[in-house]
């Protein structure tokens, strides 16, 4: 069986529904979440670089190092919200992030 | 085109940026002696930066091989957005200043530069790339923002809340674009437009409803604007202004361009999409916003109410609708920023700030002219003639009507009524409850002077801005199609 486009759009769309799963559906841990959202990342990668080698056209691999660079620079943010957050409550729990309805 | 062109058409952004990290090293090693300083040079920054919108950065074409497009649409948008940033910083030295715990420190009119520029990219991209860059340049600056008061945990939660969904946001926005491209082939805009408007196949549908998604997070239009109340209530009232003024400009010029000009062959598929969000906004800012009892709060339903009204502009899809798009913005960053400079004055005799609609009790009594200034800001919010904010509302059902979208227009005036009964609400506690302990007294002549000038905008002499802001705003829209 040879491995066309389809294939890597599947594992791409499985990728991707895993990481907002991973977002709504987990009650325990922050750290969690940012792997989703790294998750979420990966798969957006590699729809580009299946499409541009698909479509013979280098701008999805471009694209893809800039999200690559990007991913880079939310998850050095995230983490550092995630220290003074926990900095000041000791927990790092999603069922305690509640200090504001909603 | 040569180098120095480019750089001609991006001078805004370039100056932004520059200056930003020019004010990064002397923040850093001037240390916290040196923001005041810092907070003046970053305003200057953001006035070169206007000036530099009159040069080719509005209407120079497009620069980098059509990464980037310097047309009036962006120089009437940029025009708005970088006076608010630097209000935005105008306001944080009183309240920091005031609020026990976290000082003011000098990164944070260096972190409102580069969102600042971030948004400047986003409202001239012309190709997904741009789109995205720009995006997250200033999601990554407003992350921050949004926890400055690091001892704060209200903020630190609003920090942490905003980054979860707005980095969920840009991964499904960014799931829509690589399925765009994947279909169209391309990521430039141009290109994009050619694909809709050609063949539709499902990908490229999936990918309009993925990036519509996106979009409509960045702007709070439900169904994704649950982070807003939330954000807005825990980020400092400084950044909270911020966030409902300068960002969501920015946002809005980047979906009406992305609907305009790469989706627009596509009109009648997004229309759907527009509508669902705009009426579902306007009804749920309205009826959310009753029970809320804390005035950030409020004030976070009233811009999610405000953005479907923006939003029924957008489903008209013709070039008077993206004016009244305009236009309405304008006003309501007016608006918005004047409200958050009258939060900012609500403060206890110890000056700690003080949030509850309560505290707002009998204000007419200890404080006239505030009661009177806040009075204006929420009839003018709910769309009360003669205050400015009706024309704003006039201007964008104008657009619907005439775009033969009647139910659009109907419903969204009738849930207008609706939204102004919590905008009353507060003008019936200033006006009519017994007074609740005084505000300490206001010590900012700057912030009763800009208080007085956003007044003055939406009174009724505003009307005499009309024509030249319709000509100048009309001119900016024909830009886009």
């Amino acid at each position: 069986m040879t491995i066309g486009l389809i294939h890597y759009l599947v594992v791409a769309a499985i990728l991707f529904t895993m990481g907002v799963l991973g977002i709504f559906l987990n009650r325990k841990n922050l750290i969690v979440i940012l792997m989703a959202i790294e998750l979420i990342l990966l798969a957006v990668n590699i729809n580009l670089v299946a499409f541009s080698a698909f479509l013979h056209d280098l701008v999805g691999q471009v694209f893809a190092m800039f999200v690559l660079t990007v991913a880079a620079g939310e998850a050095a943010i995230g983490l550092a919200i995630l220290v003074i957050y926990f900095r000041g409550r000791g927990t790092i729990a999603v069922d305690d992030v509640n200090r504001m309805k909603g | 085109m040569d180098y120095a062109a480019n750089l001609a058409m991006t001078l805004p952004e370039v100056i932004l940026g520059v200056g930003a990290i020019v004010l990064m090293l002397v923040a850093a090693w001037g240390g916290q002696g040196s923001t005041r300083a810092i907070s003046w040079a970053a305003v200057a920054i953001l006035a070169g930066a206007c000036v530099a919108v009159a040069g080719p950065a509005s209407g120079g074409g497009m620069a980098f091989d059509g990464l980037y497009r310097a047309d009036a649409f962006a120089g009437f948008a940029k025009l708005l957005m970088f006076p608010a940033a630097a209000i935005a910083i105008l306001m944080a030295p009183g309240f920091f200043q005031r609020t026990s715990g976290d000082d003011l420190r000098p990164e944070y009119p260096v972190l409102i530069l580069l969102s600042a520029a971030g948004m400047g990219i986003m409202v001239s991209a012309a190709d997904l790339l741009t789109l995205y860059v720009g995006l997250e340049l200033q999601s990554l600056a407003a992350y921050v923002l949004a926890s400055f008061m690091r001892r704060d945990t209200r903020s630190a939660e609003a920090g942490l809340k905003y980054f979860v969904l707005g980095a969920l946001a840009s991964g499904i926005l960014l799931y829509g674009i690589s399925l765009v491209y994947g279909f169209a082939g391309t990521t430039l805009f141009d290109g994009i437009a050619q694909a809709y408007a050609g063949p539709r196949s499902l990908g490229l549908l999936f990918g309009l409803v993925f990036v519509f998604a996106g979009l409509a997070f960045k702007i709070s239009a439900v169904p994704f604007h649950m982070w807003t109340p939330d954000v807005y209530e825990g980020a400092p009232t400084p950044v909270t202004a911020f966030f409902a003024s300068a960002p969501k400009v920015a946002a809005m010029g980047l979906a009406v361009r992305v609907a305009v000009e790469a989706m627009g062959p596509a009109t009648d598929q997004w229309r759907q999409i527009v509508i669902f969000a705009a009426l579902a906004s306007i009804i749920l800012g309205a009826v959310a916003a009753v029970g809320q009892t804390n005035i950030k709060r409020l004030l976070a339903y009233s811009s999610i109410n405000n953005v479907g009204f923006a939003l029924i502009g957008l489903a008209a899809g013709t070039p008077t609708g993206v004016s009244a798009v305009l236009v309405y913005l304008t006003i309501y960053v007016v608006m918005t920023l004047g409200s958050f400079l009258v939060v900012l004055q609500m403060r206890d005799a110890d000056g700690q700030p003080v949030e509850s609609i309560a505290a707002l009790s009998g204000l007419s009594r200890t404080r006239p002219g505030l009661a009177f200034a806040l009075m204006m800001f929420m009839l003018s919010l709910a769309g009360i003639p003669p205050l400015f904010g009706f024309y704003a509302k006039f201007a964008v059902f104008d657009a619907a009507i005439a775009a033969g979208l009647f139910p659009l227009a109907v419903i969204g005036y009738v849930a207008s009524v609706i939204g102004a009964y919590y905008y009353l609400r507060v003008v019936k506690t200033m006006y009519f409850d017994e007074p609740a302990p005084a505000f300490g007294a206001g010590d900012s002549k700057l912030e009763g002077g800009l208080i007085v000038v956003t007044a003055a905008f939406i009174s009724p002499l505003g009307y005499l801005l009309i024509a030249p802001l319709s000509a100048w705003t009309m001119a900016a829209a024909q830009a886009l199609f």
